[in-house]
């Protein structure tokens, strides 16, 4: 019995090997993720680490949520892809918007008012003709006009699991009114958009509108007027903003003031529907490229070309080096070009780079694991190791329009306030904490030692000497150079502590840093904030604690030191300074100045500034807002991070863009190219299945001789 | 036996709302309502108009155990706590603090789980046993002093560096699987086998020891000496009459971990992208989701609750002497 089933076993084993052999004689690859069908396709293979909470174009506010939201949705205006400095162009709509201002009687004022004179601005805005939603359920129309499926019965939403369930679907004209309705949606407390409360500051009637509706149902507010925002004509609508606030074109640009038609409302509002999970939170509904055919973000998310999308093209102008790049190749020839794009969820980093390698990913960051194995810095310079040049895969690295900083609480008696003394003890610190250092260490390089508030690529950044920080660094052979520690330590003797030695206490001085970030790994980066605070012969207290504590802290100013990032929401200067302007200070007004700062001088410069186009005279201003704060210090920027991305050589048109989102519909993939190398690269090693099958086979035939001879054994016992 | 049953599931109640209350004073110590609202409305611009608003659409706006302006049962009914609690147990988990049917997650993310749970559960069960076995027949030999240091060492070994390790050689330098994912139907088979694999290999050290101890236990029983004294060889002997009669201690430690298998498993299914349950419950905990942390550890509790009365009634199975009542 027992021989027959080792024999039996081993004869398995030789007919599993013999199917593997072969199979790889033929080319197929073991480990391919994907089904054998989807070979040769124009789908694009990305990963995810995090799924996106919401998909509603009036909630989502966090960067992996427009990751899937601006392939779908199509605000009126969008960035130029390949043009730098950012620059707003038309999407959905005809042309950019007529602006027109207005006093307070409203009475049109000249496109050169003065901005205290401008009660009102108003933005109107064309829509171009025949574009057309995805296809959707809400959409279908039965025989008689009627929607199909915007009365449910209870038998109906039974028998439903996805949206992929309903058997039609319908399509109608994008309309004027749908932009209407979606800042209608924003303005409403039960949809909670996250820039609600900040809007109700600028649209006109914005917070009358959600006072009158918020115990109405979210399908009530189609034909309740919203004063600030009218559709004028099917092609045309306007917005009222209160005052002159610039910056709202970049807001027109995100997926806050898409469209959305009212028939969405109603069709996910029927009851039952949301038991299903099928939510417009869940199932977004756009005329952008694509459309979400699939939604599993425990699993994959899957794009698809929208059968309906409207004619757009490929830019025909760029910067001037993109020509010779191969960016401008396609130009002029209708987007999309990928068919597909799959996102797959990776939580680990480990079998995320293997996938990029093997070619399973399309394109990957870089993980701090598996830095010196892609990176290596060569004089200075970023280059790719000779592994991933033997593979053509492709480096491009990016400075993003973020920032991470070190936060004084201006409110605090040591280290806050204007006196000369708290604003010596600062300078002394910035100069003592070593960002090039940081960077190096901590971040792979990945990041640029700032000079001031604004990152490069912004208006209003200056590179070079003109942009130096002069109260932290020198301009020595023109490059900035990080002042001497001396310098520093004469800092802190001006300031009154000799040697970092308190004289109240007459011991070194006590400083405490809050911070949310107390696991193993991030304890050598608070060792090193420690060890730069302790060249001063300052005491470093961390004082870790969790996310809700560090909150509360900040709230309410009993943090002294901090670190915090910010994300811009859009590219200008004013996105910035604002989180230091005192009429947003954090204590006092529940605003986004974390660090409490108020100085008037900066906050009329402030005030003057953000109202204004883009112009000598307000980089002028910015420049002076700068030396304020450099002089100041209510922050010690860290660095502005830079990104790294890696994409194999199939993988076209790419060009990093730290504003954009909507990036897939240029992008290209040489599917052909990526058959082929996928194929060299993993066909599989049979000869250890043969082995292990071999050892496998001797240890049975071992196990059964040694057991038929203990039992001989103890049975003759 | 019904009875029986019947008395353990009331007995259950009170322990489900004992879990009940100290999940709910637990999660509260740590977040309040408004730490639950900026969490989930995120870092940008909240206000606390905005904060107000999420918690009063998600019915965080009444007191949290008493409302003291309440009227009679109102004092307790209109307050968080019941709000949220009393659907439990009519096994309504509601909607998850971000909008999901929680029900709903939880039918989609188990399957996946049970995939790779279960067969790691039969497999290694089988491997476990068989390799006990042939220690205990070895046992007093090199062979088994052997076997059990290679099973210290196997048990002293991280899981993590399995699943690395295996990744690697396995799907990595071999290329033989896909290094994670997965699929629907018969096309998940090339995603679990290595998975399956490594849970298999990775709990055989501490599986062999466990069960080994147990046989060495029966093997010196009367009834063994009286089975060999009959003529059965130690093969039949250890298969017809230590197996069945150690099953009770085996049961003890399988049939209570049945219903909890779709539960999964947090680094497994994390390292290999398998869309199950394994981390949903730390995801809720990470994004302050009291809905689906309460959920889950209701839902973990009752399964437990199951998985001992169905551990009883298996020893009536296994063990003729064994009567519930």
């Amino acid at each position: 019995m027992s021989s027959f089933l080792s024999y039996n076993l081993l004869f398995r084993t030789c007919v599993l090997i013999a199917i593997i052999l072969l199979a790889s004689c033929d080319g197929v690859q073991l480990n391919n993720p994907y089904p054998a069908e989807q070979n040769g396709q124009a789908i694009l293979y990305q990963s995810f680490d995090e799924r996106p909470k919401h998909l509603d174009p009036a909630v989502a506010y966090s960067e992996n949520e427009y990751a899937f939201l601006a392939q779908i949705y199509e605000p009126p205006f969008q960035y130029h892809y390949l043009k730098r400095p950012y620059e707003l162009v038309p999407l959905t709509a005809a042309k950019l918007p007529d602006i027109s201002y207005f006093n307070k009687k409203n009475e049109k004022l000249s496109a050169n008012a003065d901005a205290k004179e401008i009660a009102f601005t108003d933005y109107i805005i064309d829509i171009k003709p025949n574009i057309n939603y995805q296809p959707h359920p809400a959409l279908a129309k039965a025989g008689n006009g009627e929607y199909r499926y915007h009365h449910l019965n209870q038998t109906e939403i039974d028998s439903l699991n996805t949206l992929a369930d309903f058997a039609e679907t319908g399509t109608r004209e994008l309309t004027a009114e749908d932009y209407v309705y979606q800042i209608k949606r924003l303005a409403h407390p039960k949809t909670q958009s996250p820039i609600a409360e900040m809007m109700k500051g600028y649209i006109v009637g914005f917070g009358e509108f959600a006072e009158k509706v918020k115990s109405l149902p979210k399908t009530a507010i189609k034909d309740l007027p919203l004063s600030g925002v009218t559709a004028i004509s099917p092609t045309q609508y306007r917005v009222r903003i209160n005052g002159k606030y610039p910056q709202f074109m970049y807001w027109l640009a995100m997926s806050f003031f898409a469209p959305m038609p009212w028939e969405a409302d109603v069709f996910y509002d029927q009851p039952g529907l949301s038991e299903k999970n099928i939510t417009l939170d869940w199932y977004p509904f756009g005329t952008g490229a694509y459309l979400l055919s699939e939604n599993n973000p425990n699993r994959r998310m899957i794009l698809e070309r929208n059968p309906n999308f409207h004619r757009e093209t490929y830019p025909t102008e760029g910067e001037p080096e993109d020509q010779a790049k191969g960016l401008l190749n396609d130009a002029g020839k209708a987007l999309p070009f990928i068919d597909k794009v799959i996102f797959t969820l990776e939580k680990e980093t480990i079998p995320r780079w293997t996938k990029f390698l093997q070619g399973y990913f399309d394109a990957s960051g870089i993980a701090s694991d598996s830095f010196d194995q892609a990176v290596q810095f060569s004089e200075g310079r970023v280059e790719l190791t000779p592994s991933m040049q033997e593979k053509h895969i492709q480096l491009q690295t990016s400075i993003e329009a973020s920032l991470f900083y070190t936060g004084f609480n201006m409110l605090d008696a040591t280290v806050g306030g204007n006196t000369e003394q708290a604003r010596k003890l600062r300078q002394a610190i910035a100069i003592a904490i070593d960002n090039e250092e940081f960077i190096s260490i901590f971040r792979n390089g990945r990041g640029e030692a700032p000079q001031g508030v604004i990152p490069p690529g912004i208006f209003g950044y200056l590179d070079g000497k003109a942009g130096l920080n002069p109260f932290v660094y020198d301009w020595i052979d023109d490059k900035p150079k990080r002042k001497n520690i001396a310098a520093a330590l004469q800092l802190m003797k001006e300031a009154g502590y000799e040697n970092g030695i308190d004289p109240k206490t007459r011991q070194p001085l006590i400083l405490n840093i809050d911070t949310t970030s107390a696991s193993i790994d991030d304890r050598p980066r608070l060792s090193w904030y420690r060890k730069q605070f302790a060249k001063l012969g300052i005491n470093l207290v961390i004082r870790d604690t969790d996310f809700n504590r560090f909150q509360d802290k900040i709230r309410t100013g009993n943090a002294q030191i901090f670190t915090l990032g910010w994300n811009a929401d859009y590219p200008d200067p004013e996105n910035f300074f604002f989180l230091l302007y005192g009429g947003n200070s954090k204590v006092k007004f529940g605003g986004e100045n974390g660090a409490n700062y108020q100085n008037p001088e900066f906050d009329r410069l402030f005030e003057q500034m953000r109202n204004m186009d883009n112009n000598s005279q307000r980089l002028q201003l910015i420049q002076q807002m700068e030396g304020i704060i450099r002089r100041d210090l209510p922050w010690i920027v860290n660095f502005f991070p830079k990104k790294f991305t890696l994409s194999h050589n199939w993988y076209n048109n790419r060009k990093p863009h730290a504003m954009a989102n909507n990036e897939l519909k240029y992008q290209r993939l040489d599917t052909v190219s990526r058959t082929q190398q996928r194929q060299a690269w993993n066909a599989p090693i049979v000869w250890p299945l043969l082995l292990f099958g071999i050892i496998f086979a001797i240890l049975l035939a071992f196990s059964v001789h040694a057991v038929r001879s203990r039992t001989r054994k103890n049975y003759n016992d | 036996m019904i009875s029986y049953i019947i008395r353990r599931f009331l007995y259950a109640i009170p322990i489900l709302i004992g879990v009940n209350i100290l999940t709910f004073v637990l999660f509260f110590i740590v977040n309040s309502p408004d730490d639950m609202a900026r969490m989930q409305l995120g870092q940008k611009h909240v206000t606390q108009q905005a904060i107000d608003n999420w918690k009063q659409q998600h019915g965080y706006d009444a007191p949290l155990l008493w409302d003291e302006k309440g009227e009679g049962a109102e004092k307790i009914t209109k307050t968080i706590f019941y709000q949220k609690s009393v659907g439990l147990f009519l096994f309504r988990f509601g909607t998850s603090d971000s909008g999901r049917n929680i029900g709903a997650d939880i039918k989609e993310r188990a399957w996946p789980s049970m995939a790779v749970a279960l067969p790691t559960l039969i497999l290694g069960l089988i491997v476990d046993i068989c390799v006990a076995l042939m220690v205990v027949l070895f046992r007093g030999s090199k062979l088994e002093l052997g076997g059990m240091i290679l099973c210290v060492i196997l048990m002293s070994v991280s899981s993590l560096f399995y699943i690395i390790g295996g990744q690697f050689v396995i799907a990595k330098v071999l290329r033989w699987v896909p290094i994670s994912g997965y699929d629907e139907g018969f096309a998940a088979v090339k995603f679990i086998i290595l998975p399956v694999l490594i849970g298999v290999f990775a709990g055989i050290g501490s599986g062999v020891r466990w069960y080994r101890t147990l046989f060495l236990e029966e093997v010196e029983k009367d009834y063994v000496r009286t089975a060999r004294a009959k003529g059965l060889t130690e093969t039949q002997t250890l298969f017809r009459h230590v197996l069945p009669n150690a099953m009770i201690p085996i049961l003890t430690g399988v049939v209570v971990v049945l219903p909890t298998l779709f539960m999964g498993s947090l680094i497994m299914e994390s390292f290999f992208s398998i869309p199950g349950l394994g981390s949903y419950t730390i995801d809720a905990i990470n994004s302050q989701d009291f809905a689906i942390v309460r959920a889950m550890v209701f839902l973990g509790s009752v399964l437990y609750v199951i998985g001992l009365l169905l551990t009883d009634i298996s020893y009536t199975l296994v063990d003729p002497r064994v009567r519930l009542s």
